[in-house]
């Protein structure tokens, strides 16, 4: 009846018939992928069946350590996400709160932000072997630049009258930062931390794919000699599901720090 | 008779604008504002109003001269002064309560006694229900007020204020001029206002004074001699603001430089 409740009801309903166009939207894409390949005369070692997908997932669960090669994925993806972004959101706070140490480490920052960081990758991999550091490592360089860049940009452009007024009321330069530039940077530090969760999958998975035999990229890389192209998939919809996760947590992270935000600036994904 | 507790002496405030050169915003400007007063500041813009303002709360120094408050001279931002500005800078990951406490958490007053002045002030300006909210889930005008009680909350002896109210619409400004007007006299405080909204000037205030563009001096000073000062509404009616009105349109004008030796006399 009134506004509020008539334009609350219109955007529950527009929610209900985007979730439901979305769920048609699977299932079609699902069907298309079970009898697309056989009604256009595509090979299925070329493009496999969804039927034969799954079999394959299921023959890999039992016989080729599916869960464990995920497990060491996804626990490579967190800690390399971690690090990365702890050490991004470090060095973001210090080059923005110190203008001379910005100055002197801006062009080396800027060329290793050119640099094209899965090109590392074999570099690491002679230097720590076939281990889970080297693709932690690719991880950490990833996804440091877009959490650096980020926090820093974010205490670049803070209001300075909002610390002129804590400066008002004397507060020393820790204050400052913890109570002014810290919180305002969080809107920004998050989202440099969804784009850093998906760039971590890809930085493990390049690590894997160079060497070793571990972890969801060493799967993908044996399928591809096998001539397998079933496993390749299953590998790849895996990876997908452990980037997605590490993007759910961040999400769910940032609906909790960031809950004082309009409802409207959560809203999809 | 009475105690000065704001007062500039001949301050002057140069800034440098690359070689050798430099742009004097403020030039021999000497203000005294007693106790209890609240005083006008209008002028050009870019006239220097807002260093005076800074100079004042201590967040720069100023070229030449001192600035007094309550009598000490200003070295750095001290605990009798707060300012607003009109950008109300309200913390948005505050609620309403933690916001109007943001100054007096800073000066280390201890938890309970933040909340019960904040609650306090809050009551005072009929924002009490409002004290769990978010900034952005209020109006502009109610943010400006919770902006105010901000600024009482440290309970300064004098307020600087810049152009509290321009950025709110013309019926919320009135409401907040006469809320502005009650609390001072209320409590008693002493405020320099900066505003480019003459009639403001004139019904908030004991006394106005003009500046001229840059460099700003003072030009002249107008005694606001009409009662209810705590009332502006009921000020505005008084036939003598409008002829103060006028005059002080005529003064601004007659600060343009051309004029500018004439009226320094």
């Amino acid at each position: 009846m009134s506004g509020v409740s008539t334009t609350g009801a219109a955007k529950s309903s527009a929610a209900r018939t985007g979730a439901a166009a979305s769920v048609v939207l699977l299932i079609a894409f699902l069907a298309a992928w079970q009898w697309g390949p056989g009604l256009l005369g595509i090979p299925s070692f070329i493009v496999p069946p969804l039927s034969a997908v799954a079999q394959e997932a299921v023959r890999m669960w039992h016989i080729s350590g599916l869960a464990y090669h995920t497990g060491i994925t996804a626990a490579e993806v967190l800690a390399g996400f971690a690090i990365g972004s702890l050490l991004g959101a470090f060095i973001g706070y210090l080059l923005g709160m110190s203008p001379v140490a910005e100055m002197a480490l801006s062009p080396y920052i800027l060329a290793l932000q050119i640099a094209p960081k899965v090109a590392f990758a074999p570099l690491f991999i002679m230097w720590m072997g076939f281990t889970v550091y080297p693709k932690i490592l690719v991880a950490i360089l990833i996804v440091f630049f877009p959490v650096m860049v980020n926090v820093l940009t974010a205490v670049r452009t803070i209001d300075p009258d909002l610390v002129n007024l804590a400066r008002a009321f004397k507060a020393t330069r820790a204050q400052i930062f913890w109570k002014i530039e810290f919180p305002a940077s969080l809107p920004p530090l998050f989202a440099g931390l969804r784009i850093g969760s998906t760039l971590a999958v890809v930085g493990v998975v390049v690590g894997e794919l160079v060497g070793g035999n571990l972890g969801l990229g060493y799967l993908l890389s044996f399928g591809e000699g096998q001539a397998n192209t079933p496993m390749v998939f299953v590998a790849i919809v895996m990876l997908t599901l452990v980037g997605s996760l590490a993007y759910l947590l961040v999400i769910l992270i940032e609906r909790r720090v960031l809950h004082y935000l309009p409802k409207r600036a959560h809203t999809g994904f | 008779m009475s105690v000065i507790r704001l007062e500039y002496r001949h301050v002057s405030m140069h800034f440098a604008q690359g070689h050798e050169k430099s742009l004097t915003a403020v030039q021999d400007v000497s203000i005294a504002v007693a106790d209890g007063e609240v005083v006008s500041l209008i002028g050009p813009s870019g006239c220097g109003k807002s260093t005076l303002l800074n100079i004042g709360s201590g967040l720069t120094a100023p070229s030449e001269g001192e600035a007094f408050v309550d009598g000490e001279r200003v070295q750095g931002p001290n605990a009798h002064v707060a300012f607003m500005l009109q950008k109300d800078l309200l913390l948005p990951w505050r609620t309403i309560a933690e916001n109007v406490a943001f100054g007096v958490e800073i000066q280390g007053i201890a938890a309970p006694e933040r909340r019960r002045r904040a609650q306090a002030l809050l009551e005072n300006l009929n924002l009490a229900e409002f004290a769990g909210h978010y900034p952005h889930q209020l109006s502009g005008g109610m943010r400006q007020r919770v902006a105010l009680a901000r600024t009482l909350a440290v309970d300064p002896t004098v307020l600087l204020l810049d152009e509290p109210f321009s950025a709110v619409d013309a019926q919320t400004r009135m409401v907040l001029q006469r809320e502005l007007a009650q609390t001072l006299k209320r409590a008693g405080k002493t405020a320099l206002l900066i505003t480019h909204d003459l009639q403001e000037a004139v019904t908030l205030s004991d006394r106005v004074l003009v500046m001229s563009r840059r460099p700003g001096r003072i030009i002249d000073e107008i005694a606001i001699d009409i009662p209810d000062r705590d009332d502006p509404l009921k000020r505005r009616q008084h036939p003598t603001v409008n002829a103060i009105v006028q005059h002080l349109m005529e003064r601004l004008d007659i600060g343009a430089p051309d004029h500018a030796a004439g009226a320094s006399v």
